[in-house]
């Protein structure tokens, strides 16, 4: 007989085993869930949780797929947050500060409480990279938030009304395609191949007999 | 921290690693990669396979589970959908939010068309957001688009339509260039060359990764560019039925609100079928690495409107899901992991093989050493090998792990396992549909005039084996590549009047061919409840 725990998922109490996750747990239960599951293994974000237990003053957040059930467990899911996203034109955008003044004002209001840190599902430096984000300095707020799930938690706390997520994302945006270095040997190959320089190449494998193409592909070098 | 019944087996492994970092396990000959194939892969397997009846790839063979779905009754009859007023109308009517949905929905948009997205969950729930390794492209001075030709011909068994192959190779540069200009943060060296890693299969190190978030780096950043264009996304929305109109083209989709089940009508000029892959379809009761919505949908829809498949009978099995602990039993342990010298090691702590073969090859290694050869690990829920991860941070120097696999070690750590220090157990997982339905090199079905198809709904890019990094690619190439010809083609159709028949002349062969069955597909979503 596997040992059980007991778990209350929105209020209702469940015998479960305990070596479920909370998802795996609700899905015992008979939940067949729609919303709040998506890719069940942490890169998601759909199954943002808050949970306490009883007799603990301290509210948690997690992501349900990844957390195991524990004894006295009260659950409640937020598989929806309504974060803000301000919509841009990325190619057309400034690349410094005044891109935040301008589509996240709010980030200016944050009172430095650390809500969003202590509540973030993958232990994330939130309030960090707020503050990244607030000096301009996107390459340091891409790397620090770049594990987010754009879960909402942060946001679902934060008092000052930040969406946290969004501001990382225009961040890494802003990071990935004017600050990190250009990448030349990528652009000298887009070159060649619209010059067609490996168009006759490409062709003849095509024509090749299967008997070649094999003899090719058993004594191809393979670069160390 | 393990328990008791594997520190025997830890105490070998620990004790044979500087040995097996030190060896360099030798290759397969092609005569024993066909043997191990035949006789441990489980595509392999005869009995689990059944001949379809009905349909355009009638007498061809799929998996027992997919002919059931493939063979069931519709959800619908085609008298109870009232087609004369749609709730939508467009040009391009795209079906999936995943990578390729959203890649041909951004194109489609660039090239001036009305195109909306519905999808069966949210907007980026999908297989790319999971999809960690990387990307492959060769854009490194030593390599060429001819020599990822042969790696990916090869690898997949020499069965890749050409035409499809070589589209892939060639545009995969520039698809890397757009993903840059979109934002997507690649892991580069401080001059800007891309740092990249072998995959199994692969000649040339053109892996490009951002860290192991590759796929979720990419869906993030496509979902924002969506929204900045402000394409309509219909989500919680899944397709159940194509409609065709009276010349037999692809004219729209019925779809059903998942929530509600209210049924609505989308009528469009041109259809995308992007829904992705199988793996919650467990076929042989594999485990998957893959998302929740994994139901093989658009073969369904695309299977009963006329649309042929392609290579349906393969599928990729990951080699490496996990093993233990039970919580992530089946997820992905990214073949990075490998790439950065973690070998696989058996119960007595030796290298069975060369880590970087063939998915399809590691995967059937692997069943033999758990098999025929006795030598895997019990891991409570099935067997396992040793992933030995710490030879890692031995090989790459203190603190590669956290840099270049930081979800790897994340998604152990929550179960008290230091990856660093410790090594993992390993077990294929079912990951990956290499057949699916057929398309020209334009993405227009081989059979369907306007339907069109991109990402792992595809069949025949990759022939019957995938390579690492060739997936993220597919979705853009063939996702963007269909939204542009879907856009394209839109321009000049006038639509005939609408029709489901085909929804009905499918249920008359059912009835016909004497299948008995309660079925009822596209199956949307797998039923966990009280399985556990």
């Amino acid at each position: 007989m596997e040992k059980t725990v007991n778990i209350f998922l929105f209020g209702k109490k469940y015998e479960v085993p305990e070596n479920l996750t909370i998802m795996t747990a609700m899905e015992y239960a008979g939940y067949q869930l729609v919303r709040g599951c998506g890719c069940r293994n942490g890169f998601c974000g759909a199954c943002a949780t808050i949970y306490r237990i009883k007799g603990d003053k301290e509210l948690h957040a997690c992501l349900a797929c990844q957390t195991k059930v524990e004894d006295n467990m009260y659950i409640a899911t937020l598989p929806f947050f309504p974060l803000v996203k301000e919509v841009y034109n990325i190619n057309e955008i400034s690349v410094n500060e005044s891109v935040m003044m301008q589509l996240y004002p709010e980030i200016y209001a944050c009172i430095g409480c650390n809500a969003c840190t202590k509540a973030c599902t993958q232990k994330l430096n939130v309030m960090q990279y707020i503050a990244y984000a607030q000096r301009g300095d996107f390459e340091k707020c891409a790397e620090e938030s770049f594990d987010c799930v754009m879960c909402g938690v942060c946001s679902s706390r934060c008092p000052a009304g930040i969406s946290h997520p969004q501001v990382a994302m225009l961040a890494r945006r802003i990071n990935g395609k004017y600050l990190a270095p250009g990448c030349g040997h990528l652009e000298d190959r887009v070159k060649e191949i619209k010059n067609g320089d490996f168009k006759e190449l490409i062709e003849a494998l095509m024509q090749k007999p299967i008997e070649e193409m094999k003899e090719l592909y058993n004594n191809r070098d393979i670069e160390k | 921290m393990y328990s008791e019944q594997f520190k025997e087996s830890l105490a070998l492994v620990e004790a044979s690693r500087e040995k097996n970092i030190a060896l360099e396990p030798v290759r397969m000959t092609a005569d024993e990669k066909e043997k191990v194939l035949a006789s441990f892969h489980p595509d392999y397997k005869a009995d689990e396979f059944e001949t379809l009846k009905i349909g355009p790839n009638k007498g061809d063979k799929v998996p027992k589970e997919l002919a059931a779905i493939l063979q069931a009754h519709s959800r619908i009859t085609a008298d109870s959908v009232c087609l004369d007023k749609p709730d939508y109308e467009t040009d391009v009517l795209v079906i999936g939010g995943g990578g390729a949905g959203a890649s041909a929905a951004i194109e489609a948009n660039e090239a001036g068309a009305n195109v909306m997205v519905v999808t069966k969950l949210r907007m980026g729930d999908a297989n790319t957001m999971m999809a960690e390794g990387g990307i492959q492209a060769a854009d490194k001075p030593n390599d060429s688009p001819a020599i990822h030709f042969v790696d990916a011909f090869g690898g997949g068994h020499f069965a890749a339509k050409k035409e499809l192959l070589a589209k892939l190779v060639c545009d995969a540069p520039e698809a890397i260039k757009w993903l840059s200009e979109l934002g997507v943060e690649f892991d580069k060296e401080a001059d800007g060359t891309m740092i990249t890693t072998h995959g199994g299969g692969t000649s040339r190190k053109r892996m490009h990764a951002a860290k192991d978030y590759s796929g979720a780096e990419i869906m993030r950043t496509l979902r924002d560019e969506v929204l900045n264009r402000k394409i309509p996304v219909i989500d919680f929305t899944a397709a159940i039925e194509l409609i065709l109109d009276e010349n037999g083209n692809a004219a729209g989709a019925v779809l059903m609100n998942m929530e509600t089940k209210e049924l609505l009508v989308a009528k469009a000029k041109t259809v995308v079928i992007a829904t992705g892959g199988a793996g919650r379809m467990h076929y042989q009761g594999f485990p998957t690495s893959n998302h929740y919505g994994a139901t093989a949908d658009g073969l369904v829809l695309g299977y009963r409107a006329g649309a042929k498949l392609l290579y349906a009978e393969t599928l990729q099995y990951h080699p490496t899901g996990v093993a233990f602990p039970d919580q992530i039993f089946g997820a992905l342990v990214t073949e990075k992991v490998r790439s950065l010298g973690a070998k696989l090691v058996n119960k007595n702590g030796e290298v069975f093989m060369h880590p970087l073969e063939t998915r399809d090859v590691t995967a059937a290694s692997i069943i033999r050493e758990c098999s025929e050869r006795g030598n895997g690990i019990d891991c409570g829920n099935g067997l396992g090998v040793w992933l030995d991860t710490p030879m890692i941070e031995k090989i790459g120097g203190e603190g590669t792990i956290m840099n270049r696999i930081p979800a790897m070690w994340r998604m152990f750590e929550k179960y008290g396992i230091d990856i660093r220090y410790e090594p993992i157990l390993v077990y294929p997982t079912l990951h990956y549909q290499n057949g699916g339905l057929d398309i020209n090199v334009n993405g227009m079905t081989t059979n369907i005039k306007n339907l069109f198809v991109a990402g792992e709904a595809v069949g025949g890019i990759h022939g019957k084996n995938r390579l690492m990094g060739n997936s993220l690619l597919d979705i853009i190439v063939f996702g963007r590549n269909a939204g542009i010809n879907a856009a394209a083609a839109a321009s000049s159709v006038n639509l005939g009047k609408l029709t489901l028949s085909h929804v009905e002349k499918f249920e008359k062969e059912i009835a016909e061919a004497g299948i008995n069955t309660d079925t009822v597909s596209p199956k949307l979503l797998p039923d966990y409840t009280k399985k556990r």
